[in-house]
């Protein structure tokens, strides 16, 4: 996760969507204009007319349409993932957001060792290969970072407001498996999480989410894991802070203490009303409008707003969407299925007349659990907010000329 | 008489048979076998390699390594392995933005989140010195380097005196300024904002 005091995101990229694909087509009858080669791919080979000469034979790996060129936003210590650019829930696997602590490892899988010690009846130790022999799980889920949120001026995109959110089908096996082949012992209340990067990452879990949903996942949308998210094999904590799905897992020791590490103290811990809130696990429910969004432009007429919630505790069971400034709402449709723990899409259809407004989404989660304004997080939390587990409701505003703007509220 | 004896345990024989085949089809149909106690993957790990990779220390010390060290020594190591991205002394210089956070507490003035205001167990500062730092060589530190270390950070944020020891013993009983401000996530879900 960032560091909740870092600079807001840098400007957005002013050219609009509708300006890009615009580009894209005129780039199909004539060359590439310079002005356009910064956004399209440079040396695409623009044909005159594709049904009239023969297409690229079959590879060994695809690639995106010329057309098409999503990208993260990287920082020094984290890339966002272009939520805008997202038709659906699950995330490109190499469009994943990013946050290392020291970088990304390079580890060898024939040499990758999982090792369960600590309070057990047998300390074990499992290779990559060993993982796999076990009976195997997939779900999918969202992974957040705990610092996902940046606000503080009106040219900012979803990906610079929201882009430490990501979602993906992962595969692996059921720590409980794990839990159960080296025989935890009943006393034991806590296991703590060490990562095989230069940082060593530790965090200290309730053993009671091991033996929960908690999983070592292999396997990613599909394929295995990408090194950035873990390769090759990290922990899965489905609902709970990016921080704690440990990455490139390495050891796991069993224990009836946490461990106070650094990351869980120093780190990912924020005020509450004078005091520092520890041990704060679960991502509580939020959405974000992604569509329209800065720097689109709209139309008058028929505009179908999108977006994606999601919650930590369970499923989405309810959208709203405003689209006269949070005056009245009006629930949105979910797409099906929902799943617990995951980004679920949400549309609603509106007629846009004109006038100017803001456009806003709130999200209910199956506790009953209202996704809060930032005045309401204020007056739970105090002043001092800090940077972490923020999830306020945000808004557009759309202007007389169809120009779409982040709306910006200050609270530090 | 017999006749029809014969008949009904003929009846029950196929009866049996007929639930028993429905029971195993039902088993195999929905695939519910049950997990052993062991799958017997995986190798027992020897204390060796345990120990090669468990250096992790808790807040009660344990964990904690043979050795100790001073401020005096550990200012020397500081200067040398962490000045060049912490800071001269550790503190945060307004208008500056050095390549490490500031780790000791300045002035008044300063927001900083340190070691001296904000860090609620002097363990943790030997577990991350000693697995992540320095930045440019992780886990190079000695044990003693990183008592050192540990004993010049806490002393200069004022925690402990300038000549005390630091080792497994006293490390765990120095408490931190920060430690009776942290509180344990109380966010449960429902109709509450927390």
């Amino acid at each position: 996760m960032e560091e909740p005091n870092e600079e807001p995101a840098k400007k957005g990229n002013k050219i609009s969507r509708r300006k890009l694909l615009g580009g894209a087509l005129a780039a199909a009858i004539v060359p590439v204009t310079a002005s356009f080669a910064k956004y399209v791919q440079t040396g695409v080979e623009v044909s005159v007319d594709p049904t009239k000469v023969q297409g690229v034979p079959p590879g060994t790996v695809g690639k995106r349409s010329p057309f098409e060129n999503p990208l993260r936003k990287p920082s020094d210590i984290s890339s966002r993932t272009p939520l805008q650019d997202f038709f659906s829930t699950i995330t490109p696997s190499d469009l994943h957001f990013e946050r290392h602590h020291a970088g990304i490892p390079n580890i060898d899988s024939e040499k990758y060792e999982l090792l369960i010690h600590g309070m057990v009846k047998r300390p074990m130790k499992f290779t990559l290969a060993d993982l796999k022999l076990f009976p195997s799980f997939t779900r999918t889920c969202f992974i957040e970072c705990a610092g996902n949120f940046r606000t503080g001026k009106e040219e900012m995109t979803p990906q610079e407001i929201l882009g430490l959110t990501s979602q993906s089908e992962w595969t692996g096996v059921m720590l409980s498996t794990l839990l159960r082949e080296v025989g935890v012992d009943p006393k034991a209340k806590w296991f703590l999480a060490e990562g095989g990067d230069a940082a060593l990452l530790t965090r200290s879990i309730p053993i009671e989410k091991g033996w929960d949903d908690a999983m070592i996942v292999y396997g990613q949308n599909g394929e295995a894991i990408r090194p950035a998210q873990g390769y090759p094999a990290r922990l899965l904590l489905p609902g709970w802070e990016g921080n704690t799905n440990v990455k490139w897992i390495r050891r796991i020791e069993i224990s009836d203490e946490p461990y106070m590490t650094r990351e869980e103290t120093s780190k990912y811990t924020y005020p509450v009303n004078g005091k520092i809130r520890m041990f704060s696990f679960e991502m509580d429910a939020r959405s974000i409008i992604t569509y329209p969004s800065f720097p689109q432009k709209v139309e008058r007429g028929w505009i179908e707003i999108r977006g994606i919630a999601w919650s930590g505790r369970g499923k989405i069971v309810k959208v709203e969407v405003s689209t006269d400034a949070g005056k009245s709402w009006n629930v949105a449709k979910l797409q099906e299925p929902v799943l617990e723990k995951a980004h679920t899409y949400f549309r609603f259809l509106w007629q846009w007349t004109g006038g100017e407004t803001e456009i806003l989404s709130r999200a209910v989660d199956e506790t009953g659990y209202i996704q809060p304004s930032l005045k309401q997080l204020i007056e739970a939390r105090g002043a001092d907010l800090g940077g972490y587990h923020m999830n306020p409701v945000t808004a557009w505003r759309i202007k007389r000329d169809g120009s779409v703007l982040f709306k910006p509220e200050k609270y530090k | 008489m017999q006749g029809k004896l014969r008949i009904k345990a003929v009846y029950v024989v196929v009866l049996i048979g007929a639930l028993l085949a429905i029971f195993l089809i039902f088993r195999l149909w929905t695939g519910n076998v049950k997990e052993p106690a062991s799958f017997g993957f995986g190798k027992t790990a020897t204390a060796s390699e345990i120990a090669a990779v468990d250096f992790d220390i808790r807040p009660d010390g344990k964990g904690l390594p043979a050795g100790s060290g001073t401020a005096d020594t550990g200012r020397l190591i500081y200067i040398a392995k962490c000045a060049s991205c912490h800071g001269e002394n550790g503190k945060e210089v307004k208008g500056i933005k050095l390549p490490g956070p500031p780790l000791v507490t300045g002035t008044a003035k300063s927001k900083a989140k340190t070691i001296g205001n904000y860090w609620p167990y002097a363990t943790t500062l030997f577990d991350y010195l000693k697995r992540t730092m320095p930045y440019n060589a992780p886990g190079s530190l000695t044990d003693n380097e990183v008592y050192s270390l540990t004993a010049y950070l806490l002393s200069a944020n004022k925690v402990i005196k300038e000549n005390a020891i630091i080792n497994a013993q006293s490390l765990p009983n120095v408490v931190m300024p920060a430690k009776k401000l942290f509180v344990i996530d109380d966010r449960k879900g429902g109709n509450e904002v927390k």
